[in-house]
């Protein structure tokens, strides 16, 4: 084997890859927040913090703060509460159908904010099944999130609570403990670690959440995310917004800092072995209990989902595809035909996905192969744009990326902030796919008679194609519903799916209102069909989401 | 015929191969046991070519290898960790090497039969390598590596990672597929009962360095070394003074013919005979019932001694013994 060519070629692919992904994310992530603080600390060149007494000077501001803090909280307690049990079902009961219920409930976590908040304006608005009006207030937040983060908790909480070995509660039982001292002893703290992680990430999504809010929220419910975008957008308040974003940075800060601990920790003791034993016939009532966690989440993620569709079908003379049919007709409220948003989001998408695979595969590489700092810096670097809001990212692009090419007018910008949102998740996707092609397994293949070139072909190629094909699906289903960055991009006259749907939303009449549920219905489809395809994929491949 | 002169490899300060003399005949299976860090894996890695040898020079039939790289050696690797292709089945891995060397067609098909036949796993070709038990993801990679039938068989503690039962079993049925497919291979392990089941030759290591080789009865009549004799079980090993036709090694006398000098013996439990009227006496330190008999291990003096005996013993008893004087090894050279 000639070492010294092939060491040459592949040190110079290194540098690329770790020089293109880094030059990618200091222009389009770190610039951009970078002068979103200093337009938040400073004035004419002069340090200022005026900006940021302001904040804390207003009453306003610091309901805002104050409300976000305690959504948050409650939205992370209800879903728990609720999601748990759902957790315990999917991890100790076998039924018919597991694995149907299994796929649908990432659904939910995958839906839109957007198509998330037009569904239960639907549902929870006056011409809903309930009767009853709950739009602008806190329940109707409470309960998007809930729906929203249910099956993140299910998951993560439900794939540990699955490898508890059963033969460690049998061995308290055999102990003396109770059923209820099994669980409060034994059960619980090993599940802490899972528990903790998973209320972390809700607390995440629910502290910067944007679209339900912006939909769902009633006068003087705003999070610091909407407040970002209602200074800078409305009120044209660009050192008021910095500043609250930065507010807005260090709370996350905080939780992701707290999140990768228990991460950390989760890792040491994620190494229980799930134990074949015997199935028991189950009690009266451990029926009920399955039947009824079966039945909150048919009811709790099924119901939005029908209403959602049901509305976008109703016309003046009963049920009709007439929203639908009437999708490239100018609709009041749109600056452009309906059809150009599809057209828009699905162009923007296979743009961002491209961008989104090349950079987080690059990235991915270096990190799985390479060892030490490197590998580690990455990989933390990488993470950032997942703890930042994609409206402050949206805000950053409007601040700083008006030179040397004036890119805010361009339609690349769109898709290149898209990427930026998708790229940890193609990261975070794809590591684990890399990192299992372990050295072991070229050795074995060149053991085999494979020479180098075809060692590559036949063992990394495989697998890596697998992992840019998650990660493409990944990229491609978060641009489609893409809305905190958009919001800020999107000219009205060039709108994506979410913009579309929001614009339409904020109009009166029965006409835009169903539009906009078509309009949903059509992104939902395609963010879950793309996410079904995925999942697909990836049965027996490891990955973190 | 596999032949290694001096071959030297160097990690950072260490020496993971000092110099070592390996020679493997055509149709020979050579174990190489050590504790693990004594390099043998390094020895394995070195010959496959997956590891440069820093001094040294490994040839075939006389041809230096030194310029070949691993894919063209001709040799088969087993690792203790299989390295199954995750992405391909059961046949997919075990044609693999088949298709690196352009076997294509109906002469795959019947090779694969052929050696998925051997390895007892007819049925298997379409699973998929996560769908597997331990002991048949073993058995997938014997057969990829049996497959392009490899002039040399390098196997890294093929079993190791196996439980007991499952190894006696699988150590049997590998060795009656290397028996009947007059296989040459070099068989990494560190544990005596394995190296003694698979191969014709044994040969130990310990810090880099080969100790000795032989066939495994040669090995067992006369280790003559210290660490070999440790590697093979013997654990009781005593100072002796020679003089006069007698060892003494403190609490009795055996009757000796080395010449009078100090020596280091070892008394393994065949040559120790329990009996009542014998003329040494220990106390029992602990009795486990194993294969039909007791295995009684006493102390005398501060020797460790074991014997295999008929009788019952408790802790603290008296146990009284004789020295068969032809079963005492010496250490020595």
């Amino acid at each position: 084997m000639d070492r010294h060519s092939s060491l040459t070629t592949s040190r110079r692919w290194g540098i690329a890859l770790v020089a293109v992904p880094l030059a990618f994310l200091a222009y389009f992530f770190i610039y951009p927040l970078a002068t979103v603080l200093v337009t938040g600390f400073t004035s004419n060149g002069n340090i200022d913090l005026e900006p940021l007494r302001t904040v804390f000077g207003r009453d306003a501001l610091l309901n805002v703060a104050w409300f976000t803090l305690w959504q948050a909280v409650a939205s992370t307690l209800l879903t728990l509460l609720l999601a748990l049990p759902a957790a315990n079902v999917m991890a100790r009961y076998e039924f018919p159908g597991k694995r149907l219920v299994r796929a649908a409930i990432v659904v939910p976590f995958v839906l839109p904010t957007v198509v998330v908040g037009s569904a239960f304006l639907a549902l929870l608005g006056p011409q809903g099944p309930l009767g009853i009006d709950l739009r602008q207030t806190i329940w109707a937040i409470l309960v998007a999130h809930v729906f929203f983060n249910y099956s993140i908790v299910v998951r993560t909480v439900g794939a540990y609570w699955e490898r508890i070995d059963p033969s460690l509660l049998e061995a308290a039982q055999l102990l003396g403990a109770s059923r209820s001292q099994v669980f409060r002893r034994v059960t619980l703290p090993i599940l802490r670690p899972a528990i903790a992680s998973a209320a972390s990430l809700v607390f995440l999504f629910t502290f910067t959440s944007f679209g339900i809010i912006l939909i769902l929220g009633g006068i003087g419910q705003a999070t610091i995310e909407v407040e970002i975008w209602r200074q800078a957008t409305g009120l044209i308040n660009f050192e008021v917004a910095a500043a609250l974003a930065f507010l807005q940075i260090s709370g996350i800060s905080v939780v992701l800092f707290l999140y990768s601990r228990y991460q950390e920790r989760r890792a040491v003791q994620f190494r229980h072995q799930p134990s074949q034993s015997a199935p028991r016939a189950i009690t009266r009532g451990q029926q009920i209990h399955v039947v009824g966690n079966l039945a909150v989440m048919a009811v709790l993620l099924g119901a939005p989902i029908f209403v959602l569709i049901e509305r976008s079908l109703r016309s003046a003379s009963g049920y009709s595809f007439d929203a639908y049919t009437g999708l490239g007709d100018q609709i009041s409220g749109l600056a452009a035909p309906a059809t150009t948003a599809i057209w828009n989001s699905a162009r923007f998408a296979v743009v961002a996905t491209l961008i989104a695979v090349t950079i987080g595969l690059a990235a991915a590489t270096v990190i799985a192969y390479r060892r030490g700092w490197l590998s580690r810096t990455f990989d933390a670097l990488l993470m950032l744009p997942l703890g930042t809001s994609a409206v402050t990212l949206g805000f950053g692009f409007l601040l700083a990326l008006d030179a040397p090419v004036d890119l805010r007018t361009s339609i690349w910008i769109i898709p290149i902030a898209h990427a930026m949102v998708a790229i940890p998740f193609v990261v975070r996707t794809a590591v684990p796919v890399l990192r299992s092609v372990r050295h072991r397994l070229r050795e074995a293949a060149a053991m085999l008679g494979a020479p180098p070139e075809r060692v590559w072909r036949e063992v990394d190629l495989p697998l890596v194609t697998r992992a840019a094909l998650i990660g493409a699906g990944f990229a491609f289903a978060v641009s489609l519903g893409e809305f905190g960055a958009t919001s800020f991009l999107a000219l009205p006259s060039n709108p994506t799916l979410p913009t579309a749907i929001f614009r339409l939303l904020g109009r009166p009449g029965t006409e835009s209102f169903t539009s906009a549920m078509a309009l949903s219905t059509i992104l939902m489809i395609g963010t879950a069909t793309t996410v079904l395809l995925i999942e697909r994929f990836r049965r027996d491949t490891p990955g973190d989401f | 015929m596999l032949q290694g002169l001096r071959l030297t490899v160097a990690f950072e300060d260490t020496l993971a191969l000092d110099a070592v003399n390996l020679t493997v005949h055509n149709g020979e299976v050579v174990a190489v046991m050590g504790p693990s860090g004594c390099g043998k894996t390094t020895l394995l890695r070195a010959v496959a070519g997956l590891q440069d040898l820093d001094v040294g020079t490994i040839s075939w039939d006389g041809r230096n290898l030194r310029d070949v790289p691993p894919h063209n050696r001709g040799f088969g690797f087993m690792f203790q960790d299989y390295a199954l292709f995750p992405h391909l089945t059961v046949r997919g891995n075990v044609e693999f090497g088949l298709r690196m060397h352009g076997v294509d067609g109906n002469r795959r098909t019947a090779r694969l039969d052929d050696v998925l036949e051997t390895v007892g796993l007819a049925d298997y070709g379409d699973r998929h390598i996560h769908e597997l038990s331990g002991g048949e993801q073993q058995r997938v990679a014997l057969a990829r590596t049996l497959a392009p039938s490899p002039r040399l068989i390098l196997l890294d503690e093929p079993i190791g990672a196996l439980d007991r039962s499952l190894r006696e079993h699988l150590i049997a049925e590998m060795r009656a597929i290397f028996d009947h497919l007059e296989v040459t291979a070099i068989y990494v392990t560190h544990d005596r009962d394995e190296a003694f089941a698979i191969a014709d030759t044994v040969a130990v290591m310990n810090r880099g360095r080969l100790i000795r080789k032989g066939a495994p009865q040669e090995l067992w009549d006369d280790p003559r070394d210290e660490f070999v004799a440790t590697m093979l079980g013997f654990s009781a090993i005593v100072d002796a003074k020679v003089y006069d036709g007698w060892a003494d090694v403190g609490w009795t006398k055996i009757s000796s013919d080395l010449e009078p000098g100090e020596h280091r013996l070892t008394i393994p439990p065949q040559a120790i005979r329990v009996a009542s009227n014998g003329p040494t006496t220990g106390r029992v330190l602990r009795s486990t019932y194993r294969g039909g008999k007791y295995n009684v291990e006493f102390t005398i003096g501060n020797t460790t001694l074991q014997a295999s005996t008929n009788d019952h013993f408790v802790v603290n008893d008296e146990i009284s013994f004789h020295i068969d004087t032809t079963g005492v090894r010496r250490l020595d050279d």
